[in-house]
């Protein structure tokens, strides 16, 4: 295709343009809302700092709680950047272009409170530097934490680079911006002028950094799910656990990426860009993480099953019949089986809130299977908890936990919100680069000539 | 010498046939450190030592002189961090535990809990009720920390806060120790602690470093049992074993083949190990525990009457 009308062109970035910094209703409701909860959950951090852990559910038995299974939630929502860009990139799947800053402020977001999660659980924070003054390299703490510092800071390069053409096309454009705004632009914009061999280097440098970041977000939540797998304990003594943590967490990843563009397309107004397409795409894919995914669960709880082996026994039981049977058969049912059946229909398929209705299913059995690969084997360790006092031998989580969770939970959407507010939700450039080399069916955009007019949309 | 007792250490190999309960004892007391032990580390270790009462002191030319009591120093050498680190030169430190006689009275744990300023609800050493099938008899089984030598534990911890040290002690320095609690879940025994709130101080000032201090609980922090390091270096036996009426619990030097229990008895390990059948909980899973287990036939209580606590 030739190049685009340049008044086409005008008319898509100001459409795109559109979102910064423009205050939306319902948006702000929101921002105030999981601010709120953060505040909330600040002040039970500070009351879980002077009292100490004590304040939390988690006894000697149960020893790590909801906090740590949502560090192995979010350092497995933050796979899904790879997934888009890097993934997506090497299968050669055009239409991952409108998605991909979408997926990495996701990742942002989602790699900083996996980094703050440890914290929220150490028993004494204030020696948190002790890590780099008095750090052993043989624990996979260690390796932990080094995988995430590096996936973060590769995540912030990723969210960069692609920024860099459309700080220009800012600067450039909203003329009227405030004086500090219009410098901060050219700054971050670090003289971009369009011109080929910028464009050239600045691909060359994304498709490194793609090939780069692709095994240090593997290594992430393979490091995170050996926190576990490195212990003798039953249930966790497992090899599957590496493969069994990136798949889980590419899964739930997929999900809160449909869900997110769902809430995007019309909140944003950008339904031109945000199509079908992408909706059933991105659907395919859930569809095949969600059945390797019960595959993967096959293995991982109907072998042991099979032989049941004294120690592995007591997890079995309790996940199968036992007290946490509900959450199991919910996460297998409600998050694995009904979703795989809805998506496999075509028809269902192409239909967005259906697709919406499989993620929040899938997403909810995500989340719950994190607590119930932590939480279960912990109350049965090798050695039977006996004489147990009084809240040892259960987990009932306390609402100062549910309150510093919840507002984890609310603190990384109010960060993806808050990524999305200064830029474009979309990278205009390659969008309008690819539509031209491409045309618009490929990317998933709608047809450029139907854009005229978008209700409420400053043009 | 980094060594707080002043001993000949080298004179420990692990093969030296010579070497008797006697020569581990007496090193405590090598270069005037005031300890009356030799006469058993029996249950009169409390009694008052009253005026005139005489102790043997290996002098620095090697001989055993008895003087009076009052003209030994007390004297207490400095022990640095490294020390601690390193742990007590020459000794390889055992538990032996008689699943036979021990009766579950839990006079370990009160013993223990009394040495260490533990509350009631924090059991280093753990008195546990096993049945190792429905129809075999119960029985009682003490359960301290295993000391492994392939510690699962200390493998894991990301600051080097819990370490495992020449002498076989698997030990925590609560100054250094970050809360993570990685090394609880990696623990396959369930020994560990954690201090959850703050735990209340008794009044006492102590000057060793954290790993060897009597009070180890801190708020934040993980202690489990420590084998009694700060015992050890006197030469005296941990309060588990000279709280054990029923001289159920063993303990001593591996390098020394030597291991004394509660009234004072002192015996070749070895022997020990083969005569009673020992073995080690959960060899299988290879941490190589530093106690053995001498499995519970001919009771001496009545098995019948213990009650398996069901989950
Ligand atoms: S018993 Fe547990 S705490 Fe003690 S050394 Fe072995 S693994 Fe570590
Ligand atoms: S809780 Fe303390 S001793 Fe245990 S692994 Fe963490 S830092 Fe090390």
């Amino acid at each position: 295709m030739e190049n685009l009308n340049p008044e086409i062109r005008n008319q898509i970035e100001n459409e795109l343009l559109g979102t910064v910094g423009r205050r939306y209703r319902q948006e702000t409701f929101w921002v105030i809302f999981l601010g709120l909860v953060c505040a909330g959950g600040t002040i039970a951090w500070v009351i879980q700092l002077r009292k100490g852990l004590g304040v939390t559910a988690m006894r000697d038995y149960v020893s790590w709680g909801l906090y740590i299974s949502l560090l192995f939630f979010f350092v497995g929502v933050s796979l899904i950047g790879a997934l888009v860009s890097c993934v997506l990139r090497m299968s050669g799947a055009k239409w991952r272009y409108p998605l991909i800053r979408i997926a990495e402020a996701v990742t942002l977001s989602a790699i900083f409170f996996a980094g703050f999660m440890p914290v929220l659980d150490m028993g004494r924070p204030e020696r948190l530097y002790f890590l780099i003054t008095h750090g052993r390299i043989q624990s996979p703490i260690l390796w932990d934490v080094v995988a995430i510092a590096t996936y973060f800071i590769g995540s912030v390069i990723y969210f960069y680079l692609p920024l860099i053409p459309d700080l220009a096309i800012m600067r450039d454009k909203l003329t009227d911006a405030p004086m500090w705004r219009k410098k901060l632009w050219r700054w971050l914009a670090m003289g971009w002028e369009d011109n080929l061999l910028q464009r050239r280097l600045l691909k060359k440098s994304m498709l490194i950094l793609c090939i780069v970041i692709l095994p240090v977000a593997i290594s992430v939540h393979t490091i995170s799910a050996w926190l576990i797998a490195f212990t003798l304990r039953p249930g966790w003594n497992s090899t599957i656990m590496g493969p069994y943590f990136v798949f889980g967490a590419l899964m739930a990843g997929t999900a809160i990426m449909i869900l997110i563009i769902a809430k995007l397309r019309h909140g944003y107004r950008l339904e031109h860009y945000l199509t079908p397409k992408h909706f059933n795409n991105l659907a395919k894919i859930l569809l095949a993480l969600t059945a390797f995914y019960l595959y993967l669960n096959i293995n991982k709880y109907g072998v042991p099953a099979f032989k049941m082996a004294k120690e592995e026994k007591a997890v079995l039981e309790d996940l199968f019949y036992g007290k946490n049977a509900f959450l199991f058969w919910f996460t297998q049912i409600v998050g694995l089986i009904i979703p795989i059946i809805i998506l496999s229909f075509k028809k269902i398929r192409q239909s967005i809130t259906w697709v919406v209705a499989a993620s929040v299913m899938v997403l909810l059995g995500a989340l719950i299977n994190r607590y119930l690969i932590v939480v279960p084997n912990m109350l049965h360790p090798f050695v039977p908890i006996q004489h147990a006092q009084h809240g040892y031998a259960t987990y009932n989580p306390t609402l100062i936990e549910w309150t510093i969770t919840a507002s984890s939970l609310a603190g990384f959407v109010l960060l993806i919100i808050l990524l999305f507010k200064p830029f474009p939700v979309i990278t205009m450039w390659e969008v309008i680069e690819e539509v031209e080399k491409r045309g618009e069916k490929e990317i998933g955009v709608e047809n450029i000539v139907n854009f005229q007019n978008i209700p409420g949309h400053a043009s | 010498m980094a060594c707080g007792n002043n001993c000949s250490c080298n004179n420990n190999n692990a093969g030296n046939q010579d070497n008797s309960r006697r020569d581990f004892l007496v090193k405590g007391l090598m270069g005037g450190i005031g300890a009356a032990f030799l006469s058993g580390c029996s249950t009169n270790d409390k009694a008052k030592h009253s005026d005139g009462e005489k102790i043997n002191v290996l002098t620095h030319d090697g001989k055993l002189v008895t003087v009076d009591k009052s003209q030994v120093a007390n004297f207490k050498p400095h022990i640095s961090e490294e020390d601690v680190r390193k742990g007590i030169p020459g000794k390889k430190f055992v538990m032996v535990i008689d699943l036979a006689k021990c009766d579950g009275c839990g006079k370990c744990t009160k013993a223990c809990n009394k040495m260490h300023y533990l509350p009631k609800n924090k059991e280093w050493i753990e008195v546990i009720e096993m049945q190792d099938s429905p129809e075999v008899a119960p029985y009682y089984f003490p359960k301290p920390c295993y000391h492994c030598d392939n510690p699962p534990c200390t493998k894991v911890c990301p600051v080097d806060a819990t370490f495992k040290r020449e002498d076989g002690i698997v030990a925590i320095d609560t100054d250094r120790c970050i809360g993570c609690r990685f090394c609880m879940a990696a623990c396959p025994y369930s020994v560990r602690l954690f201090n959850w709130t703050e735990p209340v101080k008794p009044n006492i000032i102590e000057t060793t470093p954290a790993a060897e201090n009597v009070f180890q609980s801190k708020k934040g922090c993980v202690e489990k049992c420590d084998f009694c390091p700060h015992m050890a270096r006197e030469g005296k036996l941990p309060a588990c074993v000279t709280g054990c009426p029923m001289n159920a619990i063993w303990f001593g030097d591996a390098n020394e083949d030597a291991v004394t229990c509660y009234d004072g008895t002192t015996t070749r390990l070895s022997q020990l190990l083969e005569d009673g059948g020992a073995y080690r909980f959960m060899e299988e899973l290879g941490t190589e525990p530093r106690v053995y287990y001498l499995p519970p036939t001919n009771r001496t209580y009545n098995a019948k009457e213990i009650k398996i606590e069901k989950e």
